[in-house]
């Protein structure tokens, strides 16, 4: 089975994100930028499935900037066997909605065969959560989203989800769309000797165009502002004056 | 125009706050119809009637709908979409997985966690944590949408919309429900109560959240948690609060031993009075706090518990 992981390169989670003062935006440039963090997880489950036997090719795919290479370079140093990279943007503000990604993945996952996407719940950037139940609905295919766990067994995947409530457990199908959550695993950090490997690693690249997909947005950006900010307010020196302001606010 | 919202029931029970919160938001887009799905649903629909601005209520009642998977509720909202302009949800965990697969069906795109409406086309949504804002403007055919619940008002009840039943869609029998852990607690629902005590790495253990449960119990607070907490194994995953758990925005949020990450500021900024308790005084907490107090948890916690 071919295990196709989705990839997004997005602002790293440790920059404090900054508003450009026209509103047209968030400045990206010459900030820090990683994979998605949920799609470490995504690659790591997809490299220990294959570790197991129950997997026979990891290929990550990304869809963006050249500059995406990067980050399949570090899928491939943490273990994927080949990369697809599409581009289908020249400036880095440039995000692609996950309805066009979802199209160009769905050709991927069949163009490849494959058996079993596992992407990320959420890119941290855009925050949709929406890219994995797009792809299973162009395919037609079973989704399991929120994966806390995740069995491969036979022609079925059996996957704890989280959900409002606790956990709940389904089994779906295969082929299907298994979207990672955060305690699916911790994913493993590349080694430098599998970095250096990862560079003769196949990087393809291709064009929404050789996937027959429009990658235009359906949505308009008008303007993006900063939130409404909190003031720091005041600290107290013990329990008492805590409560003793609790209840001058009459929130207790 | 014409709304159709997909109510949220869980085993037949209608979640009221989150589906009357979503019905605030939907109201200004025009008339709107609410869908109950469930294996039992009928309740819920009628329930689902009495809420404020709600002019319909369309019910699906079958077994293929029990556990609200993705496939099948997608294909019956499909089979439905015919003459709404907006499709939306209350953005829980559900609708999360559901409107996504609904939009990607329809070929439109999906507005997640969306916090304002400014006309029927352009709408606001948190990007980055919620460390930006940004106003889009669809030009989707039909808009498909999720309503983040902790930003739109209650909508009153005392309505009596009329209820059809709707027959089922095609199952695509793609996926099958096994089993659900949920825990059961007597203490108010997190994304609604009106306090919430969470807990951070800082708490050490599950034991120790016991403290954390104490207080909260006293206060009639639901239970909250940092994802450190989760991860470490000291709360459960739904306890979770933040950007990639859940939002709230309580009158009152004590945040115990939790360094304020931006991914945890995400989904607790907008409570009306923030109270941090943290040994380290320079724990980015404080800078969003109402009243913070620098010292031990396991000194202020129990002593705090008691003195309420
Ligand atoms: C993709 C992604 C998604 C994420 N989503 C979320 C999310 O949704 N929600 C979330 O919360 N985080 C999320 N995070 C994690 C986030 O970045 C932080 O790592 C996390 O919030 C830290 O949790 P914490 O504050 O409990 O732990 P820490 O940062 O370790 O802080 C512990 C605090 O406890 C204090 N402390 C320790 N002992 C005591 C004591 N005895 N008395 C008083 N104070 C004490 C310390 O001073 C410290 O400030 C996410 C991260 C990523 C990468
Ligand atoms: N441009 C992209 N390239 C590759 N994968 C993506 C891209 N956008 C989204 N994804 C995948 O879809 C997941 C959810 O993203 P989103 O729906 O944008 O929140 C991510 O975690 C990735 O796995």
């Amino acid at each position: 089975m071919k295990v196709l992981v989705p990839v997004k390169r997005v602002i790293d989670y440790n920059v404090k994100v900054r508003v450009k003062a026209d509103g047209t935006g968030v400045d990206l440039a010459n900030v820090k930028m990683s994979m998605n963090p949920f799609d470490e997880i995504a690659v790591e489950e997809a490299i220990r499935l294959k570790e197991a036997g129950k997997a026979e090719e990891v290929i990550a795919v990304s869809i963006g900037v050249k500059q995406a290479q990067e980050t399949l370079r570090t899928a491939l140093a943490m273990g994927a066997d080949r990369a697809i990279l599409v581009v289908a943007a020249d400036d880095v503000h440039t995000d692609i909605e996950p309805l066009a990604v979802a199209k160009i993945l769905a050709k991927v996952a069949e163009e490849e065969g494959a058996g079993l996407v596992v992407c990320g719940k959420q890119a941290i950037d855009n925050d949709l959560n929406a890219t994995g139940q797009m792809m299973a609905a162009l395919l037609g295919w079973a989704q399991a989203t929120n994966a806390n766990t995740l069995d491969v067994d036979g022609d079925n995947a059996v996957v704890a989800r989280e959900v409002d409530g606790g956990l709940q457990t389904i089994k779906v199908k295969l082929p299907a769309i298994v979207t990672t959550d955060l305690r699916l695993n911790e994913p493993r950090y590349a080694s430098l000797p599998n970095i250096m490997k990862a560079k003769k690693k196949p990087l393809d690249e291709k064009t929404p165009a050789d996937y027959g997909v429009d990658a235009s947005p359906r949505l308009e950006v008008v303007k993006t502002s900063e939130p409404g900010s909190r003031e720091a307010g005041e600290m107290v020196g013990s329990v008492d004056e805590l409560v003793a302001k609790l209840k001058e606010k009459g929130v207790v | 125009m014409a709304v159709l919202l997909l109510a949220e029931i869980n085993d037949g029970a209608l979640a009221m706050d989150a589906t009357a919160k979503a019905v605030t938001a939907a109201k200004a887009l025009g008339d709107v119809t609410v869908l109950a799905v469930g294996a039992t649903a009928k309740a819920a629909a009628d329930e689902a009637a009495t809420i404020d601005g709600v002019s319909k209520v369309l019910v699906a009642e079958d077994a293929i709908y029990g556990h609200r998977l993705a496939e099948p509720v997608s294909a019956l909202i499909v089979s439905l979409a015919g003459g709404y302009s907006h499709i939306v949800a209350p953005a829980t965990t559900d609708a999360k997985n559901i409107l996504p697969r609904v939009a990607a069906l329809l070929d439109v795109m999906v507005l997640t966690d969306v916090t304002g409406v400014v006309d029927a086309d352009t709408f606001e949504r948190p990007i980055y944590a919620g460390n930006a804002i940004q106003t889009v403007k669809s030009s989707d055919a039909t808009k498909v949408i999720t309503f983040r619940t902790s930003t739109f008002d209650l909508a009153g009840t005392g309505g009596s919309a009329s209820v059809e039943a709707v027959s089922a869609a095609d199952n695509p029998a793609l996926s099958e429900w096994v089993e659900d852990k949920m825990a059961e607690s007597d203490r108010p629902e997190l994304t609604s109560a009106g306090v919430v005590v969470s807990g951070g790495r800082g708490v050490g253990s599950e034991e120790n959240f016991n403290l954390i449960e104490a207080l909260a119990d006293k206060l009639g607070a639901a239970v909250g948690a940092s994802r450190a907490a989760v991860d470490s194994g000291f709360a459960p995953n739904d306890w979770q609060v933040g950007q990639t758990g859940k939002v709230v925005a309580p009158d009152l949020y004590v945040a115990v031993g939790i360094s304020g990450a931006i991914q945890h500021l995400a989904g607790m900024k907008d409570s009306k009075v923030i109270v941090a308790i943290n040994k380290d005084e320079e724990a980015p907490i404080f800078q969003v706090a109402d009243y913070g107090l620098v010292a031990d948890l396991f000194d202020a916690v129990p002593e705090l518990t008691e003195k309420l």
